[in-house]
């Protein structure tokens, strides 16, 4: 294959000059070198706006190759809107294969999501993050916050949680839950929601993270430890649910509520689209999902 | 049985050619033309190309019409296109004292030396609707000009008159721009504090609606410091590259721009004599009102150098510097339209779980 061929003429091998993908890949470099540290890099414009996964495509666009495999998902799914956009923006600029299958894919590009499949060694997901600093909603100035990190000064996040803890009697954080990474750095997962956090901890997989707008990369090499912040009487833990997925019956996954009608009725159906689509191509089925008599699952 | 939503590529695509017929409108009116909207247009082209950070009128234009006339979605065309071309070097300093004048003028002195040169401005237009335009009734126009021609050696008010006496703040040069090359926001990350080259730089590529209320802000009492327009030049400049390879500069063509300077008032310090500071805009194509925003938004924003205190959001270098970018704004103020479900999720089960708990703890008010 012709490393320049792409199906825009004018641009080059997914979409970035290549001077520019040294940079990034330069300051990827030193984001896996010192996990969880937000190293600043001069994002460039992307023809998708901010906020809509810039910082997720320039990483993208500065990893792949030829030969990779790309899978996009936004809340979890491949076919929400963005990823849609997404994952043409490279098949057109890139000419790689896609595919929604979380485990044919190489590089896995996600908003808001971690794939309920676990993730090996060879692959690699790309986070698109918007707002990177965990302690922006704290202390709003850049100047304090990268002070706060170089001292490892992480006393506001502790006394917000506890705060929480005083007012609700538990942590008031759903999604974007911060971790400590390494024993050092204090890292934003991006808003995935805190359900996917313990999937963070001694990944197989390279995480990388994009955030364009604020022009920030970090990064997690395999196996690193990622703790969620929590306390020894509070313990982190993760969302549960009630149902089960109306589609396929698991029990087990992050389920997003549908609405049926304005009567209150709703269902929960697996927010991974490509997990839910493989179990019930196994014969799985949730209890909205019954018409034909296959396997049957537990209906609560 | 519910069907999965499928957001679909073949929506994406149709809401495309919707878009496409709409931006067309209605077929029996003629297609406008890129050339009507570079010379009729003008200043919408010249707002595209100075947020855009492109001098390139021509694509402005295209920008502008494929845009449907949204001139933040044009500017984020040109910003896109903008950053795919290779970089062959940087050009020379522009010398806006040698600039081809189309107007200058000055609001600190009556009269001065090269005059005042009104050029072509809505200032003193009574702002009353032209119907003769609706009906393109309008004779093509010719306006006199003079005999003398402009002086386009004139002086500078800021740096060859009030300078004179010593009264207007020195502007530190650097000496030599190959050790310490001048800034550029789109190669390298904003960080903070931020020099004077990329304050500059940001107000330049800034918003125009943005600058200008903060540069209003001041007037109003937000760091107040009263200024003067000391000089306002529209014209044109030549752009010259000197390659590595040659000793000698080469002009590559000219740009339309507009610079304002502004003079403003100053007690003095200890250290330094009762004298009049300064404010700079510089904008690309004619842009008065952003140029002026600018140069005070420039001044409020040198506040530590003049050992002022830092009381408001003009004066705020972080403030103004990370929200000036209507690209970086626009992008993620309408992102919160994308499906936010997952976390939205997230939030209606803590929601759920805080209300079951109030209930628990004092169900007689869940009852009423």
């Amino acid at each position: 294959m012709n490393y320049q061929q792409t199906e825009i003429p004018d641009y080059n091998f997914a979409y970035l000059d290549e001077q520019t993908k040294r940079m990034i890949r330069r300051a990827l470099l030193k984001a896996v070198a010192i996990p969880g540290y937000q190293v600043p890099f001069a994002g460039r414009e992307m023809p998708m706006p901010y906020g809509w996964g810039t910082g997720g495509v320039q990483v993208t666009a500065a990893v792949i190759g030829p030969e990779d495999t790309l899978k996009v998902i936004d809340q979890g799914s491949d076919d929400t809107t963005n990823a849609v956009s997404i994952r043409k923006f490279f098949a057109r600029t890139a000419g790689v294969e896609t595919t929604e299958k979380t485990a044919d894919a190489d590089i896995i590009q996600t908003r808001h999501r971690i794939p309920e499949h676990p993730l090996r060694e060879d692959q690699i997901l790309v986070y698109q993050v918007p707002i990177p600093e965990p302690l922006r909603f704290l202390e709003p100035r850049e100047t304090e916050t990268r002070k706060m990190h170089a001292l490892e000064e992480y006393g506001l996040m502790h006394v917000k949680l506890y705060e929480d803890i005083a007012r609700h009697g538990h942590i008031a954080t759903t999604y974007a839950y911060p971790a400590l990474i390494n024993d050092r750095y204090m890292m934003d997962p991006s808003p995935i929601p805190k359900f996917d956090n313990p999937k963070m901890d001694m990944m197989p997989a390279l995480q990388l993270f994009g955030a364009g707008r604020e022009k920030r990369i970090y990064a997690l090499p395999p196996y690193t430890k990622v703790k969620s912040l929590d306390f020894e009487d509070h313990p982190f833990v993760i969302q549960s649910w009630e149902d089960v997925c109306g589609l396929c019956g698991a029990k087990d996954t992050f389920l997003d509520e549908v609405i049926l009608d304005d009567q209150g009725n709703r269902m929960f159906v697996c927010s991974d689209s490509d997990h839910c689509n493989e179990r019930q191509a196994k014969g799985h089925r949730g209890p909205q999902n019954r018409d034909d008599s296959l396997t049957e699952e537990v209906a609560l | 049985m519910y069907v999965a939503v499928k957001g679909g590529e073949r929506a994406i695509e149709n809401a495309h050619k919707l878009l496409a017929e709409k931006r067309r409108g209605n077929p029996d009116i003629p297609e406008i033309k890129t050339d009507q909207i570079r010379e009729q247009l003008t200043l919408s082209v010249s707002r595209v190309m100075a947020e855009g950070s492109l001098y390139d009128p021509d694509l402005a234009s295209l920008a502008i019409k494929q845009a449907r006339g949204d001139l933040i979605e044009a500017v984020f065309l040109m910003r896109a296109y903008r950053t795919t071309l290779p970089r062959f070097g940087y050009s020379l300093p522009i010398d806006t004292g040698t600039m081809q004048i189309s107007r200058r003028i000055s609001a600190t002195y009556k009269d001065l030396p090269g005059g005042q040169v009104l050029g072509p401005t809505f200032d003193y237009t009574h702002r009353l609707l032209d119907f003769t335009l609706t009906a393109n009734g309008e004779e093509p126009l010719e306006a006199e000009s003079s005999s003398e021609g402009v002086d386009n050696t004139m002086p500078r008010v800021l740096d060859d008159l009030l300078n004179h006496e010593g009264l207007i703040q020195q502007e530190e040069r650097v000496s030599d721009e190959s050790h310490e090359p001048v800034g550029d926001l789109t190669r390298q990350p904003l960080e903070f504090p931020a020099d004077r080259d990329i304050r500059l730089q940001n107000l330049s590529r800034g918003d125009e609606g943005f600058i200008l209320s903060l540069g209003y802000s001041t007037q109003r009492g937000y760091a107040r410091n009263h200024a003067f327009v000391g000089e306002i030049r529209y014209g044109s400049v030549d752009v010259e590259i000197a390659p590595e390879e040659l000793d000698f500069p080469i002009h590559l063509g000219e740009i339309d721009i507009t610079e304002c300077e502004n003079v403003n008032q100053f007690k003095g310090s200890k250290t330094a004599p009762p004298q009049f500071t300064r404010g700079y805009g510089l904008t690309f194509g004619q842009n008065e009102r952003k140029a002026i925003a600018m140069a005070l938004v420039d001044r409020a924003l040198r506040d530590k150098e003049m050992g002022e205190e830092v009381t408001s959001p003009a004066q705020d270098e972080e403030f103004v510097l990370s929200h000036s970018d209507n690209i970086e704004a626009t992008g993620f103020v309408e992102h919160i339209k994308l499906p936010h479900y997952v976390d939205f999720q997230s939030e209606l089960e803590l929601v759920r779980k805080m209300r079951r708990e109030q209930a628990e703890q004092h169900p007689q008010r869940a009852a009423e």
